[in-house]
Formats: C-alpha cells, structure tokens, sequence
C-alpha cells in the first residue's frame, strides 16, 4: 500500500554545510499493517515522516501510496502530529476542529454532523464537541486530534510521536484506543516513536532506523498474539525478548547480531 | 484557573473604581469653586458650557466631522494594514526587502506631515483622512507582519496535510492565529489617530473638535476651551471601551487558551 523507495533528503542544499537527515530509506507498508518506526533521538524520523506525508519534498526517491507517487499530501493520508496543542486550532471549538478538513469534502450537513459525533463517540469525546481545545487534558487533545484524522477518512494514519507529551497511564489508554480504532476503521497505520515498548507493544513490525544520516538498521517481526494487552501481552516472554532485541539494535547495534540467536 | 479574588475584595475593587473618579472629580470642583482663577473657571460651569456646546448644538458643526474623519482614516488604515501586512508577512525574502523601508516611514514623527499633506492634498477634509490613515498604518502594518510571519508552523502544516484551501488556510488559520497581534496594533493605532484628528484640526481647518479647542484658547473661552478637552477625553475614552469590547468577543478563545488548563 505504501512504498518508500530510496528516500534521501539533504538539508542545504547546495550550501556550505548540507546536513545529511535521511540517506537513503526503503520500506514498505502493506494493508491494514501496524508499522512503527523508531531510532535515535535525532535520527530523522519527523524528517521521514514529512516526506512520506508530502509535507516536505524528498531530495531523491520516490514514495507511492497505492502505486500513485506522493509529491503532495495525499487525500488518503491523515497525520497526528506530537504537538496536540500546536496542532488543534484554539480559536475553533472541537466540533470545529474535526469539521474544518471536511469542508472540501461534499458531503451533507447531517452527514457532516454524524461523522463527526460518531468519531468523537469513538474516542470517548462524545459530549466535548462545543469545548475549545484548551478546555481540554492534553490526552484529550490529542483524542480530538485522532478523531480528526479518523473523520477525514483516510486509508492511512501517520502518527508521529503522538504520546509523547503525555503522562504514561494516559499514553497506556492511548495506545489501546489506537489499536481498537484500527481494527473498526480498518485502516493502515505508520507510527513514529522513539519509545520501545510502545513500538514493540503496537506493531505488527518495527523499523529501526540508524543514527543520521538515517536508513534502515533492521526490520524487526512482532509475532506477538492479539488483540494485545497493557498487562498480558508485556508479561509474555516473548515481549521481553522483542523488546530487548529492538533495544540492542538500537543501541548497540554491534550486538544485535547474535542476539536472537 | 484564575486567581479569584475573595468577594471583600472585589467588592472593595469595584468602590474604589467608583469613589476614586467621583474623589477626583469633587477635589477639582472644590478647588475651583470660588472661580477665582481666569485659567482654571469652575468645574460645574465647564460641565454647564459642555452641555450647551456639546449637547447638542456642536454635535453637527464640530463632533461630526471630526469622528467620520477619525473613522474614515483608521478604517483606511486597519484594511490596508491587515491585507499589505498578510501579503508581506507570507513571504520570508519579502518581509526582509521592505523592512527597512517600514521602519523609516514609521519613524517620521507624525505632526511633521501636516505641511506636507497641506501642499500636496490642501486644507480640506482628505488630507486629514489621509494623515490619520498613514500615521495609523504603522503599527497595524508592523503586527500583522509580525503576526503572519509567526503563525505556528505545525498549524500551517496541519492546514497542508488536511488540503484545507488557500481562501479557509487565510481566514480561517492565519488571520485567527495573528488576530491577538493585529488587535494590539490596532489599538495603538486608535490612540494615535485621535491624537492626529487634533492636531491636524488645529493647524488646518475650519471645523472639528481641535479647531474649536484652539479657537476658545485664543479668543479666551477659556470653559469652552476646557469643555472641548474634557470631550475629547471622554471621546478617547469610549473609543477605547469600545475597542476593547470588540476586542474581548473576538479574542475569547485567546485569553481562555492562556489562562485555561494546561
């Protein structure tokens, strides 16, 4: 469904001091699959994810979303930034936030009004809608903003750090809202995180990411059993051994080899 | 949440905004009263001489003018300040290119373009608009700029990745998101528009609120002198009140996402 082929992305061009972010990613993202992406801090991932957004022109590569090339932001594509609160517009009530991206759209007014109430229902806002954002928690915030990206209707959700501004037993409930909205929308799902657990917890496959300038370390399989679970799956031996493998991979990566082993 | 005062001392709050204006008020007439003074006649007999002036025989003559001329040339300025501040502050390379050029315009001090308006426009009514209107640019200009050039880029990039459309990206992303700068422009831009009404009434004109000021001054009306600039205080006043209630409905969701929950 999603192909990232040999994305490469030089900043400065043509200047003095070019910095290398991304030097040459592949990777693929099949329907319905749960991908996350993790590396070191600074390693290019918000970088990456603006270019497969088509936020961000590619210095070379090419990245295709149903076999189309993304050279701007595909209308199948809907993005959940880090920052909820520079990213929900303050001055437009919930309600507002998720009905602006669906002007464009022509749908009816009760059509509107439904998708909306239904999203919000899904991300347990129901009653929020003609709160301003700032009235909000910050996972609140960053519900309205999934609920957003959900009522936009997109084939794939790129999420970048999404929980990382939140306390963790509030990022424990957001990971499972995402997981049980992915299996009722039925969508694809690209997850950026600098956190392991988090990526080991959700994916059906992690991405590791080299220092920058960035590529692809390994492509780690999660064959963890779902629907998964805060408590049952994290005490599964074979979530400390996944886990453990992505941590050395990421950390030293000389030992990675042998590990699994 | 706000700090909320306890109810004693809000109550005091509110007296104290009543009695010390009402304190002022009483101290002047009592110092003036025995009208000893030809410079400072008794308060009451100023306020007797505003109602006859003002209420409502100059209303026509003088009030009238002078605020279509202050209105005209701030709104002048308020839409020119808002559509060249969002067209300049869009764009990086443009915003430095006319920098300078805003800044020295902008340090020209106001009074000074009075000659210079009467030999290009004349005495009349348009070069007074058009002072008001260029001094009041100024700052209107220079937030909008500022405001335009500062809007979030995660919200511009929220905008994107949505496709939300040039027109809604323009009124319904960045003109929100620079409105509190614009709002402080503009309200500097008040003050010194009636402050150019004034002047430029008293170097250049036969009617309006500064003329008649001037005029009392030189032909010794000195309560009428002192009723024209107790109008013009209390017209600055509302003028002001005015703004800031046009100002708290626009900015409700500023001042709640400030001080609202974290």
């Amino acid at each position: 469904m999603l192909r990232v082929e040999h994305v490469k992305k030089v900043y400065g061009e043509g200047t003095r001091r070019p910095f290398e972010a991304v030097a040459d990613l592949s990777v693929t993202v099949s329907e319905h699959e749960f991908v996350s992406i993790v590396g070191p801090s600074g390693a290019g991932k918000t970088t990456l994810l603006k270019c497969i957004a088509g936020l961000l022109p590619q210095t070379s590569g090419a990245v295709y979303l149903d076999d189309e090339e993304v050279v701007g932001p595909p209308e199948k594509m809907a993005l959940v930034f880090q920052d909820y609160s520079r990213s929900l517009y303050p001055w437009m009530t919930v309600e507002d936030n998720v009905a602006f991206p669906l002007k464009r759209r022509k749908l009816g007014k009760t059509a509107v009004r439904e998708l909306i109430q239904d999203t919000l229902r899904s991300v347990g806002l129901g009653d929020a809608g003609a709160k301003y954002p700032w009235q909000l928690s910050g996972g609140m915030q960053q519900r309205v903003a999934i609920a957003r990206a959900l009522a936009y209707q997109p084939e794939i959700l790129l999420m970048d750090e999404p929980f990382a501004s939140v306390d963790a037993q509030t990022r424990a409930d957001l990971e499972d809202l995402v997981l049980a909205l992915r299996d009722r929308y039925g969508i694809t799902i690209l997850f950026v995180t600098h956190d392991i657990d988090e990526a080991v917890y959700l994916s059906d496959r992690v991405v590791v990411l080299t220092p920058s300038p960035t590529s692809v370390a390994e492509i780690v399989d999660i064959p963890l059993p779902r629907p998964r679970d805060q408590v049952e799956t994290k005490e599964l031996p074979d979530f400390a051994r996944l886990r453990a493998y992505v941590w050395r991979s990421i950390k030293r990566p000389e030992q990675s080899a042998t590990a699994l082993a | 949440m706000m700090r909320t005062p306890t109810r004693g001392i809000r109550i005091l709050g509110v007296g104290l905004e009543i009695a010390v204006p009402i304190g002022a008020l009483a101290l002047w007439a009592a110092l003036t009263r025995d009208g000893s003074s030809f410079y400072f006649p008794p308060l009451l007999d100023i306020f007797r001489t505003f109602q006859e002036t003002w209420l409502f025989a100059g209303m026509g003559t003088d009030v009238v003018p002078s605020l279509s001329r202050l209105l005209s040339g701030y709104a002048i300025a308020v839409v020119a300040g808002v559509v060249v501040g969002v067209a300049l502050g869009s764009s990086h390379p443009l915003r430095r290119m006319v920098d300078p050029v805003v800044q020295f315009l902008r340090a020209i001090p106001p009074p000074v373009l009075i000659p210079a308006g009467i030999l290009v426009l004349g005495v009349n009514s348009t070069m007074k608009v058009a002072l008001i209107a260029f001094v009041c640019l100024w700052p209107i200009l220079l937030n909008t700029i500022d405001g335009v050039g500062g809007v979030d880029p995660t919200l511009r990039e929220t905008a994107r990745s949505f496709q939300i459309p040039r027109r809604d990206r323009l009124f319904r992303v960045v003109l929100p998101s620079a409105a509190p700068q614009i709002f402080a422009g503009a309200r500097v831009s008040l003050a010194l528009a009636v402050i150019m009404m004034v002047v430029s009434e008293m170097v250049a004109s036969t009617n309006g609120i500064g003329y008649f000021v001037l005029q009392s001054q030189r032909t010794y009306a000195i309560t009428e002198m002192w009723s024209g600039i107790l109008l013009l205080a209390i017209l600055g006043y509302v003028l002001n009140a005015l703004f800031l209630l046009v100002e708290r409905r626009a900015l409700r969701w500023h001042r709640g996402a400030r001080t609202g929950s974290a």
